[in-house]
C-alpha cells in the first residue's frame, strides 16, 4: 500500500491527510449555496416555487446515489482483497449509478423550465439550478475519476495492491453522496413540508 | 491537534466491515430513506421537520463512519471533516439569523 | 537526478526556459512567484500613481472616470491577489519544506500548479483593459453594482475565481506538507513560528476560499447569464453578496497579515539574539486570531441593513480579536528587550512592521465601535487604516523577509548601505502618503471618488497634495530596492551559509540551498534547532560557542561522505503548466458564454489530468506518490 507512509510525520499517506483536507473545505462550498437556497425558498417572484419539485421522482433518484455509495465500498472491498475483475464491475456499477443520477437531473431540470422555472425567473429559481447544478458538476466529475480508475486499472497502471487509489476516488464519491443526503432532506423534503 | 505529536496513530490497520456487514448498512440506510419520503405521504404534524432532520445526520454519520471508514481511521481525518461541517453550521447559522432579525418588525 | 540509459520519461533539463516551466522544485516555484508579484507590484504602484496624481488638486481630471475607476479596482485587486498573497505564497514554498526540514512539499507537481494557475488567472485580469475595460466596481464587486458594468464584473468573476483555485491548492498542498512532512523530532511546539503562521494561514483559505468561490459564481450567474441572485427587482438580497464576500474577506485580512507575523517573529529574535518571548503565547495567539477572524465579517456592514443585534455583536467579536493580536506585540516588544539587537536591514523593516502596523491595528480597533465606525465608514480614514495594516504592516514585514532570506536563496548578500535608504524613505514615504488620509478621511473625504470635492476646503487638499507627494517618495524608494535587489544578484558580496547567526534549520544546509535541500534530514531535539547545535549553556545561563559540525547530521560543512548516497527527488513535468494552458479557453469561453470555447478547454482540462497520473517517473517505479493531487485538482477545478 502506501509506498511511503511509514515516512511521514503522522504515519499517515500524504495523498489521504490531502483528500480528507479538501473534503473539510467543501462544506463551507455547497454551505453557502445551500444557505442562499433557505434564505430564497419563498422568493419566487410570482413565478413556480417549492410545489414544482417532485418528491416521488427525485426520492428515486437520491436512492440510487445513496446505493452507489454501496457498490463504491464494495469495490474497494474488492480491490482490498486483490480482486481487480470484481473491483472494476462494482467501479462500472457505482458509474452507471451516477448516470443515472445525473440523467435523472437532466430530466427534473427539462420538465421544470417547461413549467416555466427557468434560471432568469427568480431569486429561488437561481438557488435551486446552481446549487444542484453544481452538485451535478460534482457527480460528473466523480463519475470520470471511476472511468479513469477502470480504464487504468485494465491497463495495469492501478495494480492489485494500490487500493488505496480506490479508496481515495471512493472518499470523493461518498462526500458527493452524503452532499446529497443533506440537499435531499434540506431543499427538497423539509421546505416540500414547511412551505409547499 | 496536539494530540497527534506521537509517531505512527495508525494508518489502515483495524477492524473493516466485510461485504455483508456493507451490505447490511446499505439495507438499513434504505429503510431511514423510505422513512424520509413517508413524510411526503403521510402527515407527521409537527415532529416531521425534526424527525427529518434526525434522520439525515443519521445517515450522514453512517456514510461518514462505515462507508468512509472514518470510524476505523485516525481522527485527524473526522477532526478535518468535523471542523469543515461544523464552521459551515455556525457561520451560515450566524448569516441566515442576521436576515431572520433585520426582517423582522421591531418591537 | 541520474537520467542515464533510460528513455526520457520526464524533462530532464536544468536549465533554460523548458527547466522552469517544467519545474517542481518548491525553491524554483518561489522564485518565480517572487518576481511574478514584483512585476504585478510595478503593475499596481503605476495605477495607484495615476490615483494619486488624480486626487493631486481638487476639482482635476486628468484621467476619466470611468478609466479612474477601473484603476483603483485594479490597484486593490491587483496588490491584495497579485501581490501580497502570492508574495507570502513564495516565502511559504521557498521555506515550509527547509523550515520543516522536508526536501520538497507533498505534492511538488500540484504546487506548479497553484503557480500557474495564478499567472494565468494575473493575466486573464489584466486582459480586461484590452478587451473593452477593466472591472471598476472596487475591489469587493459589490452587487448589483453590475447592472451597469456589462463584460467588466465578469472579468471580476471569474479572474478571482482562477486565483482563489490557486490558493485552495496551495492551501491543501502546504497543510499536508507540515502535518505530515515534518523531520524526525520536530513537535508542533517545537515548529518555528512562521510554520505556525503558515499553518494557520493555509487553513484559512481552506475555509475561506469556498465562501467567496460561491460569491462569485453568483456574481458571475448574475452579470453574465441573468441570474437574480442578488436582484433586488425580483426579490434577490445584495445584502447576502456583502456576508458572502466578508465571510472571505475579513479571513483574508489575516491571510495577508498572519505570514509577515510569522516572518516577523523569526527576524526579530535573530537580529537581537534572544529566543522569541513567549512562543507559545504567540503561537495560539495566531491560532486565536484565525479563529476569531471568522467571527467579525459583519463589522465591514455596519452601515448595511444588519440590524441592531448583529451590530453588537459583531462589535463586541471585533473588539476582542484586539487581544491576542496586541498579546503578539508585546511580546515582539519583549524579544527586543534587553537583546543585542544589531539593526540591519531586516531588522529595521521588521522594527518598522511592528509600529506602523500598531497605528494600522490601533485605527482598526476604532472601525469596532458602532457609532464611529458610521462616521468613518466609505471615507479615507478607512483607506488610511488599511493601507497601514497591508502596507505598514504585510509588506513590510515581507520586505523584511525578502532581505532576511536573500542570502538563503543566492548565497549573497544585498547592500546594507542600499538597504537602509530603503527603508528610510519608504518609511518616511509611506507616513507621507498615508498619514493624511487619517485627516482627510475624518474631515469627510469620501473614498472611491474619481474626483476630489472642491468643497471639502484648502485643509482636505492640502493633506492630499501631501499623500501624493508621498507617493513620489515611495517611487524613489522603490527605485533604490529595485537597484539593490538586481546588482545583488549579479555581484552581490558573498554571504557565507549562515549571515545573521540565525536560529532554525533552513541555514544549517549550504546558501544557496543545494536542489536536494538537506543531504542527511536532521533530528531535531529543541525549538530553534540551529541555534541549540552552535551554543550550549554554560553554568550562568551565558551561551558558549561549540565547535562547528559536533553534531553528526550537520549538513553545511561540506563532508560529503553521503553524497554519493542516492536521493529521490522530484522529477520536473510540463503538464502542470501545459493543463493550466486550458484555464483560457475555460475562462474566456465563461466569459462570452461560448460553451464551444468551454468545452474546449474543460476537454483540455480531462486530456492534461489524464497524462498528469500516467506520467511515468524518470526512473521507472510507476507507483506514483503523488495521486492525491490530481484528485483533489480536479476535484477543486469543479468550482
Amino acid at each position: 500500500m502506501a509506498a511511503d507512509a511509514h515516512a511521514t510525520t503522522l504515519g499517515l499517506d500524504h495523498r489521504k491527510l490531502a483528500m480528507w483536507t479538501f473534503l473539510g473545505s467543501e462544506f463551507l462550498f455547497f454551505g453557502a449555496f445551500v444557505a442562499t437556497f433557505l434564505l430564497y425558498v419563498t422568493t419566487t417572484a410570482g413565478g413556480p416555487g417549492v410545489e414544482i419539485f417532485d418528491i416521488p421522482f427525485t426520492s428515486i433518484s437520491s436512492f440510487v446515489l445513496l446505493m452507489s455509495s454501496l457498490t463504491m465500498v464494495l469495490a474497494h472491498n474488492a480491490h482490498r482483497q486483490g480482486d481487480l475483475r470484481r473491483m472494476r464491475l462494482w467501479i462500472l456499477a457505482t458509474a452507471g449509478q451516477g448516470a443515472v443520477f445525473l440523467g435523472g437531473q437532466v430530466f427534473e431540470f427539462t420538465v421544470f423550465v417547461k413549467e416555466g422555472l427557468v434560471l432568469t425567473r427568480s431569486p429561488f429559481a437561481s438557488s435551486f439550478y446552481v446549487l444542484t447544478g453544481f452538485h451535478g458538476v460534482h457527480v460528473f466529475v466523480g463519475i470520470l475519476l471511476l472511468l479513469s480508475l477502470y480504464s487504468l486499472s485494465l491497463t495495469g497502471k492501478v495494480k492489485k495492491d494500490q487500493d488505496l487509489k480506490t479508496e481515495m476516488i471512493g472518499l470523493y464519491w461518498h462526500f458527493v453522496d452524503i452532499i446529497w443526503v443533506v440537499i435531499f432532506t434540506v431543499v427538497y423534503l423539509i421546505p416540500e413540508i414547511a412551505v409547499g | 491537534m496536539s494530540a497527534t505529536e506521537t509517531e505512527d496513530t495508525g494508518t489502515d490497520h483495524g477492524h473493516h466491515p466485510t461485504a455483508r456487514e456493507y451490505v447490511q448498512i446499505a439495507i438499513v440506510l434504505a429503510i431511514l430513506t423510505a422513512l424520509e419520503v413517508s413524510t411526503y405521504f403521510f402527515d407527521f404534524g409537527r415532529i416531521a421537520i425534526p424527525l427529518l432532520i434526525i434522520l439525515m445526520a443519521i445517515k450522514f454519520v453512517m456514510v461518514a463512519g462505515f462507508f468512509m471508514h472514518l470510524r476505523f481511521d485516525t481522527k485527524i481525518y473526522s477532526r478535518l471533516l468535523y471542523t469543515g461541517l461544523i464552521f459551515a453550521l455556525v457561520l451560515y447559522s450566524i448569516t441566515l439569523a442576521i436576515f431572520v432579525f433585520e426582517r423582522a418588525p421591531s418591537a | 537526478m541520474s537520467s542515464t540509459t533510460t528513455p526520457k520519461l520526464r524533462p530532464t533539463k536544468e536549465t533554460g526556459v523548458l527547466s522552469w516551466l517544467a519545474t517542481t522544485d518548491h525553491k524554483r516555484i518561489g522564485i518565480l512567484y517572487f518576481f511574478t508579484t514584483l512585476v504585478f507590484f510595478f503593475l499596481g504602484g503605476v495605477e495607484s500613481g495615476f490615483i494619486r496624481l488624480q486626487l493631486a488638486q481638487a476639482e482635476q481630471s486628468v484621467i476619466s472616470e470611468d478609466l479612474y475607476n477601473q484603476i483603483f479596482t485594479m490597484h486593490g485587486i491587483t496588490m491584495v491577489f497579485l501581490v501580497v498573497m502570492p508574495l507570502s505564497a513564495a516565502f511559504f514554498n521557498y521555506l515550509i519544506p527547509l523550515m520543516i526540514g522536508a526536501r520538497d512539499v507533498a505534492f511538488p507537481r500540484l504546487n506548479a500548479f497553484s503557480y500557474w494557475v495564478y499567472l494565468f488567472g494575473g493575466i486573464f485580469l489584466y486582459s480586461s483593459f484590452f478587451l473593452g475595460g477593466a472591472p471598476a466596481g472596487s475591489w469587493v464587486g459589490y452587487a448589483p453594482l453590475h447592472a451597469t458594468e456589462g463584460m467588466s464584473m465578469g472579468f471580476y468573476a471569474i479572474g478571482i475565481q482562477i486565483l482563489g483555485l490557486s490558493s485552495l491548492a496551495a492551501a491543501v498542498n502546504f497543510i499536508t506538507t507540515i502535518l505530515n512532512m515534518r523531520a524526525p523530532g520536530m513537535t508542533f511546539m517545537r515548529m518555528p513560528v512562521f510554520i505556525w503562521m503558515a499553518l494557520v494561514t493555509n487553513f484559512l483559505l481552506l475555509f475561506a476560499i469556498p465562501v467567496i468561490a460561491v460569491a462569485l459564481f453568483m456574481l458571475q450567474f448574475d452579470t453574465l447569464y441573468g441570474g437574480q441572485f442578488f436582484q433586488p427587482g425580483s426579490g434577490g438580497d445584495p445584502i447576502l453578496y456583502q456576508h458572502l464576500f466578508w465571510l472571505f474577506g475579513h479571513p483574508e485580512v489575516y491571510i495577508m497579515i498572519l505570514p509577515a507575523m510569522g516572518i516577523v517573529s523569526e527576524i526579530l529574535p535573530v537580529g537581537s539574539r534572544k529566543p522569541l518571548f513567549g512562543y507559545a503565547a504567540v503561537v495560539f495567539a495566531g491560532a486565536a486570531i484565525g479563529f476569531i477572524g471568522f467571527g467579525v465579517w459583519a463589522h465591514h456592514m455596519f452601515t448595511s441593513a444588519i440590524g441592531p443585534v448583529a451590530r453588537s455583536a459583531f462589535a463586541l467579536s471585533t473588539m476582542f480579536i484586539a487581544v491576542p493580536t496586541g498579546i503578539k506585540v508585546f511580546n515582539w516588544v519583549f524579544t527586543m528587550w534587553g537583546g543585542k539587537i544589531r539593526f540591519t536591514t531586516p531588522m529595521l523593516f521588521s522594527v518598522g512592521f511592528v509600529s506602523m502596523f500598531v497605528i494600522g491595528g490601533l485605527s482598526g480597533v476604532t472601525h469596532a465601535i458602532v457609532p464611529h465606525n458610521a462616521q468613518q465608514h466609505d471615507t479615507y480614514y478607512v483607506v488610511a487604516h488599511f493601507h497601514y495594516v497591508l502596507f505598514g504592516g504585510a509588506l513590510f514585514g515581507l520586505i523584511a523577509g525578502i532581505y532576511f532570506w536573500f542570502p538563503k536563496v543566492t548565497g549573497k548578500l544585498m547592500s546594507e548601505k542600499l538597504g537602509k535608504w530603503h527603508f528610510w524613505t519608504w518609511l518616511l514615504g509611506f507616513n507621507l502618503t498615508f498619514g493624511p488620509m487619517h485627516m482627510s478621511g475624518l474631515l469627510g473625504q469620501p473614498r472611491r471618488t474619481a474626483v476630489l470635492p472642491g468643497e471639502l476646503g484648502a485643509t482636505v487638499e492640502l493633506y492630499n497634495l501631501l499623500s501624493s507627494l508621498g507617493v513620489i517618495v515611495l517611487t524613489g524608494s522603490a527605485l533604490v530596492f529595485l537597484y539593490n535587489l538586481i546588482t545583488s544578484i549579479k555581484r552581490g558580496e558573498a554571504s557565507g551559509d549562515d549571515p545573521w547567526n540565525a536560529r532554525t534549520l533552513e541555514w544549517m544546509t549550504p546558501s544557496p540551498t543545494p536542489s536536494v535541500n538537506f543531504y542527511r534530514i536532521p533530528t531535531i531535539t529543541h525549538r530553534d534547532e540551529f541555534w541549540h547545535r552552535k551554543y550550549a549553556e554554560d553554568e550562568s545561563g551565558k551561551p558558549v560557542s561549540i565547535p562547528a559540525g559536533a553534531s553528526d547530521d550537520h549538513d553545511s560543512d561540506g563532508d560529503d561522505d553521503h553524497a554519493e548516497e542516492h536521493i529521490h527527488m522530484p522529477d520536473p513535468s510540463l503538464w502542470p503548466f501545459v493543463m493550466c494552458l486550458a484555464f483560457f479557453p475555460i475562462a474566456y469561453g465563461m466569459l462570452y458564454f461560448n460553451p464551444w470555447l468551454f468545452a474546449l478547454g474543460a476537454l483540455w482540462l480531462v486530456v492534461g489530468y489524464f497524462l498528469w497520473i500516467t506520467e511515468p517517473l524518470a526512473e521507472g517505479d510507476d507507483d506514483d506518490p503523488e495521486d492525491a493531487d490530481d484528485h483533489a485538482a480536479v476535484g477543486a477545478a469543479a468550482h
